[in-house]
């Protein structure tokens, strides 16, 4: 597809995952099927009835200074890591954009957790004087956000959208809006979380939402198998780089995709429960597609939420069908990533452009039995192997705690 | 000038605030020089006060510009 004056273009990607410490690490790994998954080995972990976690595959405190490591909490950590790397990939450094004219949008869902219970740990034990003065800036949650518009010199403004798991996604929408209204000209979007502690464990645990399958950790992410029990939690980050197209070409930059267009909308149906027939969501996807000019037709891929819940998946297949139709080829990356909560959204924003860029549809581990679900049974749910497949647009959906619904359509070049 | 407090104090810069040791000489302003912030400067305050046993009060801390202040402030309480 060409591209027309108002369009909005990717020029850059960057990822810190389970799956890798790059954007080129991660999708080989997962296009050769590899698990980010573990068993935790540590002591607390034993009464716990999940014990799974994806955990990052680049240690992030080796990869930044000291000095940073200690002033930034680990969600910021690992969003400053794959924004420059979006940032670098996208050259936008030198192209030569005043910084008021650059913002960000960075989300998390749960923002500086381990900061919040580590100073807990410091005030129980030794007392409110011996709680670091770099706790606040560590825990908010528009922390990852305030931190990467410091390092890239964004001066156009820095926004953290916070809407559980969507939050990933729904960042990548503020950028394109504030593009579409002319309030910036670059936009840094993305999302981080690292909240791998007993707490957010425990709290998970306690809504049966996570995976028990502890004796099988490559195997217990398994969205719209029959056996599915619950989500992995995972940590990480992912970023992209979006511009007017007009401008991307007049700086001669490379564009992976178009940002075509985006839906939002809430369930007003349950505080965390799904809404069975994904009313909400398929109202998401369809207000995304129309956003973008295009009819369901023309959608040949879907990167899904699909978290491997029980309720959740099926209630995405009824929306997925509703709004799109049979012939999409979807794919569940969670299955192999495990759910970066606030980054999912934008970690498989990444995974939906390559997608497209490769001509390549990622497999869905772990999806042996597909469930008898009948909206489950309908779709071409790619498993077992990536599939080469030719389409020019894509969507990547995501959901939150709290029926916040978020898609994004993307398409070729 | 003790050499022991010279060395403690450049040790506590490098840990907090990133300063090479060579760079922590007594002109040297924290704001200005070594780009250490209030809130890591509240940090270098507990932390010579663990190293030092030597507390510096609030009104005390906002007096302290330069790496010197520091030194003589440590010699002189201790």
């Amino acid at each position: 597809m060409s591209t027309s004056v108002g369009d909005v273009v990717v020029t850059g990607l960057g990822a810190t995952s389970p799956l890798g410490g790059d954007v080129a690490s991660t999708w080989d790994a997962l296009l050769a099927g590899r698990s980010g998954v573990s068993r935790i080995t540590d002591a607390w972990v034993q009464d716990f009835p999940a014990q799974l976690v994806a955990r990052l595959a680049a240690e992030p405190t080796e990869r930044l200074d000291r000095v940073r490591v200690r002033r930034l909490d680990r969600s910021q950590q690992v969003a400053l890591i794959a924004a420059e790397e979006a940032w670098r990939d996208s050259g936008a450094a030198d192209a030569g954009v005043a910084p008021e004219r650059v913002a960000v949008v960075f989300g998390t869902g749960i923002g500086g957790a381990l900061t919040l219970l580590g100073q807990d740990d410091v005030l129980e034990e030794k007392g409110p004087r011996r709680v670091s003065p770099h706790t606040i800036p560590m825990l908010m949650p528009n922390g990852p956000a305030a931190a990467v518009g410091l390092a890239i010199g964004a001066r156009g403004g820095a926004h953290a959208p916070v809407s559980a798991c969507a939050s990933g996604a729904e960042a990548i929408r503020w950028g394109l809006d504030l593009l579409r209204f002319d309030r910036a000209d670059v936009v840094l979007v993305g999302g981080a979380e690292a909240c791998v502690h007993p707490l957010p464990m425990a709290g998970f645990s306690a809504m049966r939402a996570m995976s028990t399958r502890n004796d099988e950790p490559e195997r217990a992410s398994r969205p719209f198998d029959k056996g599915r029990d619950g989500f992995v939690l995972g940590e990480g980050a992912a970023a992209m780089v979006l511009e007017r197209a007009d401008a991307a070409a007049a700086r001669g930059a490379r564009v992976h995709a178009r940002l075509a267009g985006a839906g939002a909308t809430a369930d007003g149906y349950d505080l965390v429960a799904p809404h069975p027939e994904g009313e909400g969501a398929g109202r998401a996807i369809a207000a995304a597609v129309r956003d973008a000019g295009l009819t369901p037709a023309d959608i040949g891929h879907v990167n899904a939420h699909a978290t491997s819940t029980p309720v959740g998946d099926t209630a995405e297949a009824a929306a997925i069908r509703g709004a799109l139709g049979e012939h999409v080829l979807v794919t569940a990356t969670k299955s192999q990533t495990g759910h970066l909560l606030g980054a999912a959204g934008a970690l498989e924003s990444v995974f939906t452009v390559l997608a497209l860029r490769e001509q390549v549809v990622p497999a869905t581990a772990n999806l042996d039995d597909p469930d008898d679900d009948p909206a489950v049974q309908a779709l071409d749910i790619v498993r077992h192997e990536p599939r080469q497949a030719r389409f020019s647009a894509a969507v990547n959906d995501s959901f939150g705690f709290g029926g916040h619904n978020i898609a994004l359509v993307f398409t070729s070049a | 000038m003790s050499e022991d407090i010279q060395t403690g104090l450049a040790e506590i810069l490098e840990e907090v605030a990133g300063v090479a040791p060579a760079d922590a000489t007594p002109e040297k302003s924290f704001t200005e020089d070594l780009d250490v912030d209030s809130l890591s400067m509240v940090e270098i305050a507990t932390a010579v006060e663990d190293k030092f046993g030597v507390a510096i009060p609030d009104d005390e801390l906002g007096n302290i510009k330069t790496v010197g202040d520091a030194l003589s402030y440590i010699q002189k309480n201790q």
